[in-house]
Order: C-alpha cells, then sequence, then structure tokens
C-alpha cells in the first residue's frame, strides 16, 4: 500500500462508474445507428471505472507515499448538520429561524469557536441575511413558519 | 464601419442604468471574493446564480462576467497584502508583488497591478470584439460530428493546462460527464438514474454541484488547519508610482498583455497558465535578474496584465464556441440556457445587444476596478481582517438560501451536502474538482452531439474521423492528451504549478 489517496480515489471512480454501467444496463441500449438512452452512460461509465482502475494501480505500483492529514470530523459534522437542518425545517419554521439556527449550527464547526461570538455571528448573519434575500431581493419565503403557530 | 456600429449597439445596451448598476455590483462582489481567502469566484457564481434568473438575460451575464474578472482583480491584492493569492493566477504577483509590501512599497505594487489590469483589460476587449466574430462564422459551419469532436478537444486541452495528475484530471471530467446523464433522456424522454425522484427528472442542478464542490468542500478544507491569518500591511501609502516605476512597467505590461491576450483563448484556466508565462519571460529578459522574488515590479506588472488581459479573452471560446474555459464559465453556459439562449456561434447573430453589451461591460467593468481598487484599497485592506470564523457560517448559510431559492426545494439543499462531501473526498485524494464541472455542463452536449451525428452518418462511428475539421481537432486531441502525459512536459508543468496553492 503506498498511497492511500490514489486508492480511495480509485475506488471511487470504479464504484461511482461501475454504479452507473450496471444502471444503464437496465435501459435500452439501441443501435450504433439510434443510440438507446443506456449506450452513452454504459460508454462514459466504463470509462471512469477503467480511468479509476488506473488510478488504484497507479497507487499500488508507482505511488507517492502521501497521506490524508488531518480530517476535520467537528467541522463536517457541524456543517452538515447545519445544512440539512436548513433543508428539512425551512418551510415549517419559516427564513428567520432556520437561518439563525443554521448559522448557529456552522459556526460550531470552528474548533475556536467561544459562545459570545458565535452568538454575534449568528444574530448578524440573520439580520443580514432577511435584509438582503427577503426585504432586498423580494425572496418569497415566510419569515416565520407554520410550524411556530403565528 | 461595422466594428464601431457593433462596439456602439454594446456600449449602448451596456451604460443603461441598470447595466452599469449590476456590472459595479458584479465587480465589487467579485473584487470582495477576490480579496477574502476561502471563497472562489466559482462558489459566488454558484450561489448568486439562481437570484439573476429573474434578470434580463444581459443584466445577468454582465454581473457573473464581473464577479469573474473581478475576483482575478481583488486576488492579486490579497497576494500583494499577506503573501496569500485568493486566486490561484495570483500567486506570481505574491513572489515580487509581497517583497515589495514588506518593503514599504505596497503602493507601488497595487498601483502596477492595477495599472497593468486595466490596460490589458482594455485591450484585451478590443481583442475580443475583433476576433470572435470570424471565429462565429467559422464555428457555424459545424455540424454535429465537429461539436462532438471540439467539446472533447476543449475538455482534454483543459486537463493538459491544469495540475495534478492528468489521470485523475481524465477520470473527474468522465465522472462529470457522467454526473450529467442523470434524468430524462433527450430523445427517448425515458428518466435515467433518478431512483423516481421528481427532482432528479430534470438532471441534477448545476448550482448544487457548484456550490457543493467549491463551497462546501472548499470551507471543509479551509477548517482543516485553522491558523491565525495576520495581515502584514496594515495602511497603504504611494499609491501613485515613482517616474522610475512608470519607467520600468510598460514594457512587461505590454508584453504581458499581448501574451495574456493570446494564451486566455485556450480551453481551462488559460489565465493561470499566462500570469506563471508572463513572469517567466520577465524574468529572462529583464537586465535586472537579481532582483525579481526580491521586489520587482515588472514582476508585478507583467503575470498581472497577462493574468487580466486571458481572463478576458478567455470569453472567445465561450462565446463564439459555447466552450467555457473556466469553471465559473461553466456556470454563465447554464445561466445562457436558463435564460433560453443557447451558448454558442449563434448568440453573435441572434442576441447581438446581448453580445455586444456584455463585451463593452467589460471594458467599463476594468474603469469602474480601477476606481475600486486604488482609492479605496483602505477598505479592502480592512476587509482582510475579518476572521474565518464569520466568513465561513456566512458562505454556509448564503450556500443553504441560493440553492433553495432555486426552486423552493429542500432536495438542491441536500444535493450540496452530497457534492460537498463528495468534493472534499475527491480533493483529499488529489482530484480537482474544476474538471468535473467542466464535464458536467458539457456532457450532455457531447452526447447530443454524439449521437446526432450517429443518426446523420446512419450508425457509422468513422464519421468523426472522415470529416476534416472534425478530424483535425481529434488529433490536437490527442496530442494535447499525449503531452499532458510524457514525462518530460509533465516536470515543466509542475514547475509551472508548484507555486500555485
Amino acid at each position: 500500500m503506498k498511497s492511500v489517496p490514489d486508492l480511495v480515489a480509485g475506488g471511487i471512480f470504479v464504484l461511482i462508474g461501475g454504479a452507473f454501467v450496471v444502471g444503464s444496463l437496465s435501459y435500452e441500449l439501441g443501435t450504433p445507428l439510434r443510440m438507446g438512452p443506456g449506450a452513452f452512460p454504459l460508454l462514459v461509465g466504463a470509462i471512469v471505472a477503467a480511468l479509476g482502475l488506473a488510478i488504484a494501480v497507479k497507487g499500488l505500483v508507482a505511488g507517492e507515499v502521501a497521506e490524508f492529514g488531518p480530517i476535520p470530523w467537528r467541522a463536517i459534522a457541524a456543517i452538515v448538520a447545519a445544512l440539512l437542518f436548513f433543508g428539512f425545517t425551512v418551510r415549517g419554521l419559516g427564513f428567520v429561524p432556520t437561518s439563525a439556527v443554521t448559522a448557529l449550527l456552522t459556526t460550531l464547526a470552528s474548533k475556536r469557536v467561544r459562545l459570545l461570538a458565535a452568538l454575534a455571528v449568528t444574530g448578524g448573519l440573520t439580520v443580514a441575511a432577511t435584509l438582503i434575500f427577503v426585504v432586498g431581493l423580494q425572496l418569497r419565503i415566510p419569515l416565520f413558519g407554520p410550524w411556530l403557530g403565528l | 464601419m461595422d466594428l464601431l456600429d457593433n462596439l456602439a449597439l454594446g456600449f449602448s445596451t451596456a451604460l443603461l442604468l441598470e447595466n452599469v448598476v449590476y456590472c459595479f455590483i458584479g465587480v465589487l462582489l467579485g473584487t470582495m471574493v477576490g480579496v477574502l481567502p476561502g471563497i472562489g469566484p466559482t462558489a459566488t457564481v454558484a450561489m448568486l446564480l439562481p437570484i439573476t434568473f429573474n434578470f434580463e438575460p444581459v443584466t445577468a451575464l454582465i454581473m457573473l462576467a464581473g464577479i469573474y474578472y473581478g475576483a482575478q482583480y481583488g486576488g492579486s491584492t490579497t497576494a500583494i497584502l499577506i503573501n496569500l493569492p485568493g486566486e490561484s493566477s495570483a500567486a506570481v504577483t505574491a513572489l515580487d508583488g509581497h517583497e515589495m509590501a514588506r518593503q514599504g512599497r505596497a503602493g507601488a505594487a497595487l498601483a502596477a497591478a492595477a495599472i497593468g489590469s486595466f490596460v490589458a483589460g482594455t485591450v484585451a476587449t478590443v481583442v475580443l470584439a475583433v476576433a470572435a466574430p470570424p471565429l462565429a462564422r467559422v464555428a457555424l459551419q459545424f455540424g454535429p460530428a465537429e461539436y462532438f469532436s471540439l467539446v472533447l478537444f476543449g475538455l482534454i486541452v483543459s486537463i493538459a493546462l491544469a495540475r495534478g495528475s492528468t489521470l485523475k484530471a481524465l477520470a473527474m471530467i468522465a465522472l462529470g460527464v457522467l454526473l450529467g446523464t442523470v434524468g430524462q433522456d433527450l430523445y427517448t424522454g425515458e428518466p435515467r438514474f433518478t431512483f423516481d425522484q421528481r427532482e432528479l427528472y430534470g438532471g441534477i442542478d448545476f448550482v448544487s454541484v457548484a456550490v457543493g464542490m467549491f463551497g462546501v468542500a472548499e470551507i471543509l478544507r479551509n477548517l482543516e488547519n485553522e491558523a491565525g491569518r495576520t495581515a502584514l500591511v496594515s495602511t497603504v501609502r504611494n499609491l501613485w508610482p515613482t517616474r522610475e516605476d512608470r519607467r520600468r512597467i510598460v514594457a512587461p505590461i505590454a508584453r504581458g498583455t499581448v501574451l495574456g491576450s493570446a494564451l486566455g483563448v485556450l480551453p481551462g484556466g488559460g489565465h493561470v497558465l499566462a500570469s506563471f508565462t508572463s513572469y517567466a519571460v520577465e524574468k529572462r529578459v529583464s537586465k535586472r535578474q537579481q532582483e525579481f522574488g526580491h521586489g520587482a515590479i515588472e514582476g508585478v506588472a507583467g503575470p498581472e496584465s497577462a493574468n487580466n488581459a486571458a481572463a478576458q479573452t478567455s470569453f472567445i471560446p465561450l462565446l463564439t464556441l459555447g466552450l467555457p474555459a473556466h469553471p465559473v464559465m461553466a456556470l454563465m453556459v447554464g445561466a445562457f440556457i436558463v435564460h433560453g439562449i443557447t451558448p454558442g456561434p449563434n448568440v453573435i447573430a441572434d442576441e447581438p445587444a446581448l453580445f455586444w453589451g456584455l463585451i463593452a461591460s467589460m471594458w467599463i467593468g476594468n474603469v469602474l476596478l480601477v476606481l475600486l481598487n486604488l482609492p479605496l484599497i483602505g477598505i479592502w485592506v480592512r476587509m482582510l481582517r475579518i476572521p474565518y470564523q464569520v466568513l465561513f457560517p456566512m458562505i454556509i448559510l448564503f450556500a443553504a438560501i441560493g440553492t433553495y431559492s432555486l426552486g423552493f426545494n429542500a432536495f438542491d439543499v441536500y444535493a450540496i451536502v452530497f457534492f460537498g462531501l463528495l468534493g472534499y473526498v475527491l480533493i483529499k485524494c488529489g482530484c480537482e474538482p474544476a474538471p468535473l464541472l467542466l464535464g458536467f455542463v458539457l456532457g450532455p452536449l457531447i452526447e447530443e452531439n454524439l449521437r446526432r451525428a450517429m443518426i446523420i452518418s446512419r450508425g457509422d462511428a468513422t464519421v468523426f474521423l472522415t470529416r476534416p475539421l472534425s478530424a483535425v481537432l481529434l488529433a490536437l486531441a490527442a496530442g494535447a492528451l499525449v503531452l499532458a502525459v510524457l514525462p518530460a512536459i509533465r516536470k515543466r508543468r509542475e514547475v509551472v504549478f508548484t507555486e500555485d496553492d
């Protein structure tokens, strides 16, 4: 095992390419004259998988020893949670509460977050986002949603 | 004269109050994201795209283009002041520009960059106006076979100019093309890879892909190492360059402009190549080679001019062939399509006001940029003090709101989570996201033209080789691929791009 990143990258390409190849077989392939919906994805999926294989093999044989480096688990968790929360609640809670919680969750991504600063950022961003998107750009999202019973 | 008539039409469009205002907003935003490290023009344009869908097409494109070349200006400010290039092409500027700032000559460096950029931008706008119509006329002769080969050529050349592993870049392009096949089939209307999700019938939205890969993934990368940023230079004095400085920057600006205008036409990040090449040229022809790397003003003026000229002329392939040279332009292709315009040779004939208005707006934008960047430099310096802990929540929140407003659909927000994570893992593995976005936008074009060409040729695949233009383009693509793989050239590329981080 020489280059872990090469192997991971190759694996991802093989996996996605392969999945598309398998998926495209369930669509009509057609003839060269009239290519069906499955033909092009089949071709490109196979190319992706082949390139992925080549990357993985190259990583095994001639890859430079490379480390992944630190992975910011905390940031990943906080940002994913913030975005999922936004998608999940924007309709129900409305623009203002959803933006505030999303901003607050996002500030937690930084290891150097302090409570007061996080609250200040949350407040500032919520006001700014409301002014820019709802007041300025007239985005049609209710400020407060039906879940709040207002 | 035709050209003058066309330019008059362009200026009368671009000078409409609304268009000037949005041009200003565009270059202002562009300068801002160029100055701020950690957010690039691609993520910005992607986030703002949904908002521009209600604008007049020409207004939307003027603003988006402004963000793109405005970011090139802003990037150099950060490079000079804190040695952190906001945009990859500004990396060269940091070499001598930051050295000058440390010697207390930040003002002269900023002025040289701004003046060079302005001159280059002006010349390149004229080049664009002169070169685009004939090229579009050639492109109008293209049939599906030629188009297929052209798009393939564009994609391959964009790898040859990118950095990092050729194999990975190829795989990223192919993956982008593959993701582009999701959605209803063009010919039969059969939904492909949609898992019965209504939201996927129209295909994956390119805004989600771009915001995820360039916005979310980039933030995750920046949060790996949270080191405090220090602004070294707090005040900038003596903006006007001395007589000696002025004498020294004339030739580099001229050379940089010519170089940049030529290289910018290449598909795929020609502006990065242009600034590196210009630096190498200036260093070679200079009588004061020992000064390079220690604050030579030529090393700022040349690359900055080249970079800006290239940023301008890279609109040539976009406007004449529909080939984007940069991820931002890939997004602009999307903007064209949303407004019901197919980017390509027809734009110039069908939408003359849009075409010439966009070109004229670039010159206006360049004037605005000089006004924004030189007298207001103090504001930009202060902006550099904004801590990242404020910046990244803002980007995430605006990204969520922007993508949600695409269709008031939570699905698009979940899509940026998916592409953010996928993009982050791929970036960690050494795969750059730009080729994927280019492939994603151009993929449907490749498929459409491939299938149409096959129908016209009655299923004979040799049509791509028997039609001369198509064959030439394919041969050029193959050549570019060989060049990118050959070890000798690889080594040179690595040297050129090592400073690119």
